[in-house]
């Protein structure tokens, strides 16, 4: 069941893409979900009424006669109601489904009111405040295990090699090749080393430590190819080595440096790399000169700018949600991208 | 083949510099080249060509400075332009470019067979007309050029002022003088449309050099005339009664935005 449903959803994915909607509603998991979420969000709100146990548990019982009417008549509505629903957008689905249960709750409450004990508008708000509840729930819910989730990482992971640097790299050593082929040899092993890090899975962390040895190696091919061009300083002595932090949350950023601070430069461009650990922070920033900007809006090294910074920062969210900072500052001709993360060790 | 042929190489990496040296030695017996020089930008690619006399230009195309696209379209100046082979790791709007017009290029990394194709075939057709290395460009240029036998002159075109047609040129008026080019006034209003303004038949003014107008007495017919004052410069220049409504919302719209 599983697995077909998993099968169903990716070639959804890959053939339609969908506008995301609602959840479906005809799936028994979901209808489940629903039953023991209404009935532990009433026993919840008895509990939050009734000091005692033994009250709140008869308050439980009598609020029954009201909810679980609600929540059958609710579910069957929605059963029929599905596949209208889940043409609607996700939005507009959310305020249908509001909307009906809130119309059932009227409806229930003029004919069962004075059973239950309760007035209309505490049977609104709390039809209300669960349905809303459960919907997000089940939002998060669909966002955590979408297989969506794993494809759009794997395309993020993809727009983070800028193809440019491969076939430029490849060229450079293929240049170094006759003359220096020790050298060669090594920037073939960095080269290797960059794209494992690039293809491995991005969901799990990796220490600060080897991060920042794929930077080393990342820019030792960029020093290959622009030689004196390239100016690096790394301030690295205060760097927690064993921090954890999501992987390629920095190469991105140093690529990102030397691709429009060194490149475009016709002189040499300066690049520092600082990380450091702050009390129960870490913080890292990477800081480049600015290429004088020439006016003509036709420079291919303008182009996507933001990508690199828009993809670090979707990925910090998704790992640190509200607790990891990244900004960017742009001023006395340089350019200067600071991230700020909760330190984590990974030394236990 | 009896002469070899001369190779100018233009990249900004060296080893991608060296890579091209020694794909040329590889081909040498299909293909007898000679070293007519190489540079590492767009600027010193342009100062190095004119006594290079190259019969083929290797030209990078992301180069620090100028692109090897402009670079491309000051080189055909030259009394006796190179033929141009673009190379690029990978630039997507740039091949496009190249496809439409019927330019050469290779492609990074570069092999050797691609490169003797190309060279041969480049030696055959010989340079390209300016006008296909404009429509590939697609953008402005940030410089217009003066090729003599020896020098490529470069004038930024933010310095320029206005730009005057007299017979078959037209001039280049900066603050600190004036140069000639050989271009069409109708081309360059076309390609600079943003910066310049047509004021009369034969000129056209950069927007942000225009100071103000002045009334300078009537027509014979009593319609006013005006001139443009310029910033930096004594002269006035006359705006035809046709162009004058046209430059007056042109400019108040500058000043606007």
């Amino acid at each position: 069941m599983r697995r077909k449903d998993r099968a169903h959803s990716m070639a959804s994915i890959s053939q339609n893409p969908r506008a995301d909607g609602l959840p479906d509603l005809r799936n028994l998991g979901v209808i489940a979900r629903i039953l023991v979420a209404v009935n532990a969000l009433a026993f919840a709100a008895a509990l939050a009424a009734y000091p005692d146990f033994a009250a709140a548990v008869q308050a439980f019982v009598r609020s029954a006669a009201l909810v679980e009417p609600v929540l059958i008549a609710s579910l069957a509505t929605l059963w029929l109601a599905a596949p209208w629903l889940a043409r609607l957008p996700y939005a507009a689905g959310c305020a249908a489904v509001l909307v009906l249960v809130a119309l059932l709750a009227a409806g229930a409450h003029a004919m069962l009111g004075e059973v239950a004990g309760a007035d209309l508008g505490r049977a609104l708000a709390f039809a209300l405040a669960s349905a809303a509840l459960i919907l997000a729930w089940l939002r998060l819910r669909e966002r955590a295990f979408s297989p969506a989730l794993a494809e759009a990482r794997l395309a993020a992971l993809q727009a983070r090699i800028r193809p440019h640097f491969l076939f430029n790299s490849l060229n450079a050593v293929l240049g170094l090749l006759r003359r220096e082929p020790r050298r060669a040899e090594q920037v073939i092993e960095d080269l290797a080393e960059l794209f494992r890090a690039l293809l491995t899975d991005g969901r799990s962390f990796v220490r600060l430590g080897d991060e920042i040895a794929l930077l080393e190696r990342y820019a030792a091919i960029e020093q290959l190819r622009l030689g004196e061009r390239l100016r690096l300083t790394w301030e690295l002595d205060a760097a927690p080595v064993d921090a954890l932090l999501p992987p390629l949350v920095l190469q991105p950023l140093l690529e990102n440096a030397v691709h429009h601070g060194v490149e475009p430069a016709a002189g040499p461009g300066e690049v520092r790399v600082r990380i450091e650990r702050r009390g129960e922070r870490v913080r890292a920033v990477i800081e480049n000169t600015l290429a004088p900007a020439p006016e003509g809006a036709g420079h291919a090294h303008r182009h996507g700018s933001g990508m690199a910074l828009a993809n670090v920062r979707e990925r910090l969210a998704l790992f640190y949600d509200a607790e990891a900072r990244l900004e960017t500052a742009a001023s006395d001709g340089r350019y200067r991208v600071e991230i700020d993360l909760p330190y984590r060790s990974g030394a236990s | 083949m009896s002469e070899p042929l001369r190779v100018f190489i233009a990249d900004d990496e060296a080893p991608a510099r060296e890579r091209l040296k020694a794909l040329l030695g590889d081909i040498a017996v299909e293909v007898p080249t000679a070293l007519a020089g190489e540079s590492a930008n767009g600027l010193e690619t342009l100062e190095r060509l004119p006594a290079a006399t190259a019969h083929v230009l290797l030209l990078d195309i992301q180069m620090p400075g100028m692109s090897g696209l402009e670079v491309a379209r000051h080189a055909a100046g030259l009394e006796r332009p190179p033929a141009v082979i673009f190379v690029t790791a990978h630039d997507r709007h740039a091949v496009e470019a190249f496809e439409l017009n019927a330019l050469d290029y290779l492609l990074k990394p570069v092999r050797a067979a691609r490169l003797a194709a190309a060279l041969k075939k480049a030696a055959a057709a010989g340079p390209v007309e300016p006008e296909r290395l404009a429509r590939a460009a697609g953008a402005a240029r940030e410089y217009f050029s003066v090729a003599a036998r020896n020098r490529i002159t470069l004038v930024p075109v933010r310095e320029v002022l206005y730009l005057r047609a007299e017979h078959k040129y037209v001039t280049l008026r900066t603050r600190a003088g004036e140069h000639l080019i050989e271009e069409s006034l109708v081309h360059l209003e076309r390609e600079f449309a943003g910066r310049f303004v047509r004021i009369h038949r034969n000129c056209l003014v950069a927007r942000g050099a225009i100071r103000g107008f002045e009334r300078a007495g009537g027509d014979a017919d009593g319609e006013p005339r005006w001139e443009v004052l310029l910033e930096g410069v004594p002269e006035r220049l006359p705006v035809s009664r046709r162009q004058w409504h046209a430059v007056r919302d042109a400019i108040a719209e500058a000043r606007r935005g």
